[in-house]
């Protein structure tokens, strides 16, 4: 049963990972274990920072738009 | 021995999509399943992938799995992070389907849905695929740069340049006919219209939510949000009930022009997370959530294709827009089968993301694959529908007339079997007063997902609703498109401009932002303000020339793609992209010059131009024009019109001969003279 949940959650996991990345955010987790395992020593953006990060870089200049 | 047990299995796959083409194609007369468009669409794509892209990806690109991609190297958890595959491939899906691949098969359902289905299954694997995957491929080995940068560095500047500007252009077509196909939906329709004024009001809840109240919790607003949409959707079936409020929300196509210029001003100077971001998370996840049942219902619903295989059309004299099966066929449907605009999505975002180069196999060729389905299927919904009532809603009231008498009259004398009361049957059915005219797609696929979706949920009684639903679903990202497109248009203008006049250039100065913004929105209002003025519907004119201009991004793609091969000394396989390069330049070159110089005035645009002149000459008024102005203004546009075409053209062939002479230096040097970054081995997720 347990290895059932664990998948489940990591289905769920995976799922919310799409859906974010396809409205421009990438994982914040994984940001944050770059930041800690690379770069120790510098700032890390909190979840908030992080979002504005995004959405200028979705939105800001010389991004074109779909089909 | 082994072998051929390996291949047993797609062998069984290419038999069983050969036989239900077969069966599509050779039905004459009866009356086929949906069913058989979509087996044969799925067998030919899984064959398509396992045999061609795996040819491609071993031979042509041979895809290292040892070697670091732009994610792993440039890492910062931000741009450039190795993403598992699957989270990306749906990333890349959310990004290139849009509007095209449903409007267009609509439109080509007039010839009938054979044609069409050709043309999007042979186009999507030999050139619409092989774009998306060469692109990402040549991208992700340079850093993840963009199609402009990667046509300057392999080609030279002066074609970058050029390609550039026509990308420029491109954008302004392609907001204005979306704007257009929005318009035809939303004109004297209350309902839609209330529902898609709605979106403003919650998407502007949202961000303030997500700004000051819950920040960050995208998942939970996108919840909330679908539902106060679902509510509107609701609240405009009473609205339009309603003997006050109706006459409110019943607009003309030229008011509604007005409020969406004005709209697409506003919107593209607001802060993003105000209005932008939260439409675009309500949009995207509408988009791929309505892909999805939308593919369950018609594989439980199982309708079966009403429209002929071919119509009479086929030769060029339809209603819904003009010109021959060839080359206007494979104008018409654009993404779905080849789209150039992928090529920007595939040399943005995508290429800074994939974890292994073998993984672009799976993203590239395949994200396109699964677009193009969703062409099937919006070629399904529209030919599910009476014949008549599909020639009703998409015939220009130049052709039609106004009433439902009148439209019966002519599409009975066509050969299509409808009534007056089946047309208006139907827009009771749909909760709408008239649905003449109402071409661009959108209503067509409405009525088509209406009907699907009832059949399932509700019935007759929830028709209404869910032709609501299916236009509020398209122009919500039609209208997210124009606003992020207008942004991204600003910047370009502000980057050409600034060449002349540097403090333009400025994009955090508030005079340069509004006067960039103003020039790009007067720019595509002016064409859609043309196209709702115009007497065969805008549409006819507008959605070749968008295609025209789509298609020819693409061959400027696969073009680049070719030079690519040639420099990495592989020119034995340029084939691949050649051959699709070529097709797409003989369509495109070919339906470019006759709609600059064809004598019907139907399609060329100085004929038709001709036609105005002779009549003011004469001292004669002709349709849309009521003022000699007026028809001054008709042959002004016509001459705008004709000098767009010839520059599409005129790119084409500059860049085309950049080409040539770029491949014939490769071919001369004895080695590779592509500007890849060299190889280096850190990889991560090794193939999994």
């Amino acid at each position: 049963m347990g290895s059932m949940k664990s998948n489940l959650s990591r289905f769920r996991g995976y799922f919310e990972q799409t859906a974010k990345l396809m409205v421009g955010v990438p994982d914040y987790d994984t940001y944050i274990e770059h930041m800690q395992g690379r770069h120790p020593d510098q700032p890390v953006m909190t979840y908030r920072e992080f979002l504005d990060n995004r959405l200028e870089a979705r939105y800001g200049a010389g991004k074109a738009g779909c089909c | 021995m082994s072998r051929i047990v390996n291949h047993a299995p797609w062998l069984a796959i290419a038999v069983l999509g050969a036989f239900s083409l077969g069966t599509v194609a050779l039905a004459r007369g009866e009356t086929i399943n949906a069913l058989w468009l979509v087996v044969a669409a799925v067998c030919t794509y899984l064959v398509s992938y396992r045999y061609y892209s795996l040819f491609i990806a071993k031979r042509v690109m041979r895809l290292d799995p040892a070697r670091a991609t732009p994610a792993v190297r440039h890492n910062d958890g931000l741009d450039y992070v190795p993403t598992n595959q699957y989270v990306l491939f749906g990333h890349h899906f959310a990004a290139i389907a849009g509007a095209g691949p449903l409007v267009g098969p609509v439109l080509a359902a007039q010839m009938g849905y054979l044609p069409g289905m050709l043309w999007i299954l042979a186009g999507v694997v030999v050139a619409g695929a092989v774009q998306d995957f060469m692109i990402l491929f040549i991208s992700m080995r340079r850093d993840g740069r963009s199609l402009g940068e990667l046509i300057k560095s392999e080609l030279g500047d002066i074609p970058g340049v050029i390609a550039l500007f026509g990308t420029f252009m491109i954008m302004v077509i392609i907001l204005a006919v979306l704007a257009l196909v929005v318009v035809k939906a939303l004109t004297n329709s209350p309902w839609g219209f209330f529902t898609v004024a709605a979106t403003v009001p919650i998407a502007l809840f949202m961000g303030v939510y997500m700004r000051f109240i819950r920040p960050g919790r995208i998942g939970e607003i996108s919840v909330i949000g679908f539902f106060l949409l679902m509510a509107s959707i609701l609240l405009g079936g009473q609205v339009a009930q309603s003997e006050t409020l109706a006459p409110i929300f019943t607009l003309t196509g030229i008011q509604i022009t007005w409020i969406l210029i004005g709209y697409g001003f506003v919107a593209s100077v607001l802060p993003v997370w105000l209005l932008l971001a939260p439409r675009d998370y309500l949009s995207t996840f509408l988009k791929v959530g309505t892909i999805v049942v939308l593919a369950l219902c018609i594989l439980l619903v199982a309708p079966p294709m009403k429209m002929p295989s071919m119509t009479r059309f086929i030769d060029g004299t339809g209603p819904v827009w003009s010109g021959s099966l060839f080359p206007f066929l494979f104008i018409t449907i654009a993404c779905g089968a080849v789209s150039g605009f992928h090529a920007l999505i595939a040399s943005g975002t995508t290429p800074k993301m994939v974890e292994n180069e073998v993984q672009a196999r799976f993203i590239g060729y395949g994200g396109m694959l699964t677009e193009s389905f969703v062409a099937i299927m919006a070629l399904v919904a529209a030919s599910c529908i009476e014949p008549g009532i599909y020639f009703a809603m998409n015939s220009p009231p130049a052709v039609l007339g106004t009433t439902a008498e009148a439209a019966s009259q002519v599409i009975n004398n066509w050969g299509f079997v409808i009534t007056p009361e089946m047309i208006t049957q139907t827009a009771k059915d749909v909760g709408e007063v008239s649905i003449l005219s109402r071409a661009g797609g959108a209503p067509t696929l409405a009525v088509g997902m209406a009907q699907i979706f009832s059949d399932l949920f509700g019935g007759k009684g929830m028709m209404a609703f869910w032709y609501h639903f299916a236009i509020l679903f398209e122009a919500l990202f039609i209208l997210t498109a124009v606003d992020a497109g207008t942004r991204a248009g600003r910047f370009m203008l502000q980057d050409l401009l600034g060449v002349f006049f540097k403090p333009l250039q400025q994009t955090a100065s508030w005079a340069g932002n509004l006067i960039a913004t103003g020039l790009c929105v007067a720019a595509w209002g002016y064409i859609l303000y043309q196209g709702v003025i115009d007497p065969l519907g805008g549409i006819n004119t507008f959605w070749p020339l968008f295609g025209i201009s789509n298609q020819m991004l693409a061959g400027i793609a696969l073009i680049l793609a070719t030079v690519v091969l040639f420099k990495m000394k592989r020119e034995r396989y340029a084939w691949v992209t050649m051959v699709p390069a070529a097709w797409l330049l003989i369509c495109t070159l070919t339906a470019g010059v006759q709609k600059v110089f064809h004598s019907n005035p139907a399609i060329g645009f100085l004929a038709h131009a001709d036609r105005f002149r002779t009549a003011a000459d004469e001292g004669r008024l002709l349709a849309p024009a009521t003022s000699m102005e007026q028809m001054r203004q008709v042959i002004f546009n016509d001459y705008l019109d004709a000098a767009l075409a010839s520059l599409f053209v005129l790119v084409v062939l500059a860049v085309l001969g950049f080409a040539i002479k770029t491949c014939l230096q490769a071919l001369r040097s004895d080695r590779p003279t592509t500007r890849e970054i060299p190889a280096s081995g850190v990889t991560a997720g090794a193939g999994d």
